[in-house]
């Protein structure tokens, strides 16, 4: 069986989607299996049309850091986070969505994009992939 | 036995070991995946990628405006 990373998607911040969706496609790229565990503010940004509407974790100033950094990114020729997440799921990686957040943000399976989403579940669904995983990070 | 042309010119990180990726994945055992790219760090990092895919890497060139690396799937 492949290597796998796991990656516990927390926060629903611009910067840290971008970090979690690289280090997921980075892995794909290796030849390793790849879960994102979407949990909280993150799981937030798997509603419908969610997925680009973070602000940014550090110096965000209202939205202007924010702007700054995404039109430097266009210059930079840096990846959407749309595309990034299409060839996550052309590579085959998974995506779980937390139930329990869905519970307390009042988050039903129909505001989500179900199409990209593999499963629903908790703490032992993560678990179980975690303890098989040789990469598996908090962002 | 096909011979794949990717081109990642002007593409940064993570993409062009992404567009590597799915390439080899389409690939049939005998076809040759030829990446032309600019960026530094994926010069370095697809020869990486495929040693973890266990897939051997048959060149690398470099010019002035680009490099060209070969895989065999």
């Amino acid at each position: 069986m492949a290597e796998k990373t796991t990656i516990i998607v927390h926060s629903g911040d611009l910067d840290k989607m971008y970090s979690a969706l690289i280090v997921a496609n980075g892995s794909l790229a290796m030849g390793m299996e790849v879960s994102l565990y979407f949990t909280f503010w993150g799981l937030l940004r798997l509603k419908k049309g969610g997925l680009e509407k973070g602000p940014l974790s550090k110096m965000n100033f209202l939205g202007l850091g924010r702007m700054m950094i995404k039109s430097r990114m266009k210059k930079n020729n840096v990846a959407s986070l749309e595309r990034l997440m299409s060839d996550f799921k052309e590579l085959g990686g998974k995506i779980i969505a937390c139930e329990m957040t869905m519970e307390i943000m009042g988050v039903k399976k129909s505001d989500l994009m179900e199409e990209l989403i593999d499963e629903y579940g908790a703490v032992g669904t993560y678990i179980q992939e975690a303890r098989e995983s040789t990469i598996t990070l908090l962002i | 036995m096909a011979e794949i042309h990717v081109d990642v010119r002007g593409e940064t990180c993570p993409v062009p070991l992404v567009e590597m990726r799915k390439a080899v994945k389409k690939a049939a055992p005998g076809d040759v995946i030829e990446i032309v790219g600019t960026n530094a760090a994926s010069k370095k990092e697809i020869p990486m990628a495929a040693e973890a895919l266990e897939l051997k890497v048959l060149s690398i060139d470099e010019n002035a405006e680009f490099w060209t690396i070969k895989i065999l799937r």
